[in-house]
């Protein structure tokens, strides 16, 4: 018998680990995307999306009627209907102008005039202010220069003289914006104190927005207790790491990307990859997702490590959502202002609508622009009617309009019902008219415990002042019975013992 | 005769009934009074295996019961993808093995406690748990968000009392120092671990060797076919 008790007991085990076994196939399963365009639940699983943008064009070289393909382009500037790429390898800058819907050239900058360099070297970013000057980061010359409409020579930041600068480095600016009162910040190759800020007048002030120095605790105590000085003096040292991209938006807070951070770091949110700088350096990007905005949560595809994303650019469109490129998987993710992914779509590949190398994103309106290093052309992708509704929705919800929003949520949802957002949008609106059960039932579907618990609290208070009789008659019932019970025996208790008084009399 | 020994045989079920009756509410005395209880639950034979048992399914329904009934706003239980039977087993299983586990390494520095009276105290030890989660149940339904501190700090209290229970239940089964019964936690643990990579070998060479018969059979039957 015991035995046979053995034996179940066993059993027991085995299926157990079954179960477990089947259940990290199902993770598994569930690690990459299998449609262009996803997005992730509250449980971060991807779940397939419609598409919220699709490809519009694809502008080559040749379509320019430009007789050298773009090689090796590292940015793109956008100023109305105005595209700048800063074609690196030619060391020119191709302006193109939108008109209609086809793209035609306007200039091809190579040189400017009224100064002693007039060939532009390796540019690799350019930027347009409001007046039409453009500033060029002339890398190789290592100089931004400020040039107007015409190319005329207007001033030029070169190598700080300061004493913080090391003056053994060269100057490589490698990315620029310029702030609405004239302000330069360049990030510089070499350079791990910050962003480089230039007044107006040509004048270094010093660094901004400097990256905190990143080690882990075993390679600190490992490099200082148990490594000889010579050994030590092999290594690198604990330095900050430099921004890989940089982008500055209407109210003139500079975004920044970054992707030098060990992998684990990011999930935990530490190696923070996106940033929001305001005018002192800090960042005060809002993060209220389950998850901070990272890119792929899943690094692994088709049994292949890919490492995490790497954001090379970042573009902000209206109502602070912002859109970030990764040139890992040739993705592009849409977060809005308070870190939530919006959308995700893309992939590596020779076709349109996906990159073998993505470096530099911009927008248009909501049009999206994004430049390919390898392949030399640049995809303009167009929000479908879903991506528009997304947008919309947001929008009307700042200005103000909820019950607006919630019908254009209402829409979204139509397109994809996975769309948490919408859930919460629409609950929002509910809650708004007092239909407290309603609204808990959508915020429980969008996993808002924060929201339902709010929409709960005036349920539970209408749900009281509606019940009150009923709650003071339980209430009283339970606190009374007891009482006249008590009483009751107590009084049997005296006439009994009266009775026995009697008796003994 | 036969009368008599009906009536007897009813007079041993009372017995039985009343002695389970009683076991179960010793269970009241042993919260308030563990070192006092613990002893007495196995040494004075105040608990009993039917009783025990029953606490560790209340436990067990405990656990059940707040996966599937606790409000929305305090439980982040992936739904779709839980089942009952697995978390329950998934708590059966480690128990029972930290339970031998706990046996086989105290059996060997003189503990005084028998596999039977580990697995009793221990089941008497998870009694807070399922006093206080199980109402909580109920109070989640009934409170919001903002109030959650109310409903954590219960949370954690029921299982810093368990612990507590655990501790002094092992203490008083073997008669040990509370040094020694801590260390023997720790070992326990180890102990477990150890239990668990058997299983799992002795688990994968069976599923080994059944494929090997499998694949014989497979190639004698096309050999013959």
């Amino acid at each position: 018998m015991t035995v046979k008790v053995m034996y179940r007991l066993l059993a027991l085990i085995m299926t157990v680990f079954m179960f477990a076994s089947m259940n990290t196939a199902y993770a598994v399963d569930d690690a990459y995307p299998s449609t262009y365009t996803y997005n992730y639940d509250y449980w971060s699983d991807i779940r397939e999306s419609p598409d919220a943008y699709r490809v519009a064009d694809v502008i080559y070289a040749s379509e320019l009627q430009l007789p050298v393909a773009m090689k090796k382009p590292q940015s793109l500037y956008v100023r109305n209907n105005d595209i700048y790429v800063a074609d690196t390898g030619n060391n020119r800058i191709v302006h193109i102008r939108k008109e209609g819907s086809t793209y035609t050239l306007v200039r091809v900058i190579d040189s400017i005039k009224g100064c002693e360099v007039t060939k532009l070297n390796a540019p690799s970013d350019v930027f347009v202010d409001v007046n039409d000057n453009i500033y060029i980061a002339d890398t190789n010359n290592g100089r931004v220069v400020m040039v107007d409409k015409d190319l005329n020579f207007i001033k030029e930041f070169t190598k700080p003289g300061d004493a913080t600068f090391d003056q053994s480095l060269s100057f490589l600016p490698s990315k620029i914006v310029v702030d609405v009162s004239g302000r330069v910040f360049v990030l510089a190759t070499n350079v791990n104190k910050g962003l480089i800020k230039f007044e107006s007048d040509g004048r270094f002030t010093g660094y901004i927005g400097a990256n905190k120095v990143s080690y882990n605790f075993v390679e600190y105590v490992w490099k200082t207790y148990f490594m000889t000085k010579a050994q030590r003096e092999q290594q690198a040292a604990f330095v900050p790491t430099e921004y890989h991209n940089i982008y500055i938006d209407e109210e003139s807070f500079i975004y920044a990307t970054n992707t030098v951070f060990s992998e684990y770091d990011l999930l935990w949110d530490v190696a923070q990859p996106v940033r929001r700088l305001n005018g002192i350096g800090n960042d005060i990007l809002i993060k209220n997702d389950h998850y901070p905005p990272i890119g792929d949560l899943y690094w692994v595809e088709q049994s292949i490590p890919l490492g995490p994303s790497k954001l090379y650019d970042i573009t902000v469109l209206e109502n602070d959502i912002y859109v970030v490129v990764d040139h890992t998987r040739g993705r592009i993710f849409g977060y809005d202002s308070q870190g939530v992914m919006l959308w995700a779509f893309g992939t590596t590949g020779t076709y349109e609508g996906s990159f073998s190398s993505a470096v530099s994103i911009e927008h248009m309106g909501r049009d999206l622009l994004v430049l390919d290093e390898n392949g030399g052309s640049i995809t303009v992708f167009t929000p479908t009617e879903y991506g528009n509704l997304i947008y919309d929705a947001i929008a009307s919800y700042l200005k103000g309009d909820y019950d607006g929003s919630a019908a254009l949520w209402e829409d979204v949802l139509k397109h994809n019902a996975n769309y948490n957002m919408a859930f919460i949008g629409i609950g929002r609106s509910l809650m708004r008219k007092e239909e407290y059960p309603e609204a808990m039932k959508y915020f429980k579907m969008a996993n808002d415990r924060e929201n339902y618990g709010r929409a709960f609290k005036f349920y539970r208070k209408v749900w009281v002042e509606e019940n009150i009789g009923w709650l003071i008659l339980v209430l009283a019932a339970v606190l009374i019975i007891p009482l006249v019970l008590r009483f009751t025996k107590k009084m049997r208790m005296e006439v009994e013992m009266y009775e026995r008084d009697q008796v003994h009399k | 005769m036969s009368a008599t020994k009906s009536i007897s045989k009813k007079n041993v079920q009372n017995a039985k009934w009343t002695n389970y009756v009683e076991s179960m509410k010793y269970a009241k005395y042993l919260l308030f009074h563990p070192f006092d209880g613990f002893w007495d639950l196995t040494h004075e034979k105040r608990g009993s295996f039917a009783a025990a048992t029953t606490y560790l399914v209340l436990f067990l329904i405990t656990r059940v019961v707040q996966l599937l009934f606790t409000n929305f706003q305090f439980i982040n239980a992936p739904l779709q993808y839980i089942n009952i039977f697995e978390q329950a087993t998934s708590l059966l299983l480690p128990f029972l093995i930290l339970c031998v586990a706990n046996w086989s390494m105290t059996t060997l520095f003189d503990g005084k406690g028998r596999l039977g009276d580990i697995y009793i105290a221990m089941c008497y030890a998870l009694v807070p748990y399922t006093l206080i989660q199980l109402p909580l149940v109920f109070v989640s339904n009934i409170i919001t968000f903002d109030e959650a501190a109310f409903y954590t700090v219960l949370m954690s209290f029921s299982i810093a009392w368990c612990i507590f229970q655990v501790f002094v239940g092992l203490m008083q089964v073997h008669d040990y120092s509370p040094s020694k019964t801590l260390i023997f936690i720790i070992v326990t643990v180890v102990g477990a671990l150890i239990i668990i990579f058997l299983l799992l070998v002795f688990f994968s060479l069976l599923g080994d060797a059944a494929s090997y018969f499998i694949s014989l059979y497979r190639e004698i039957a096309f050999r013959l076919y």
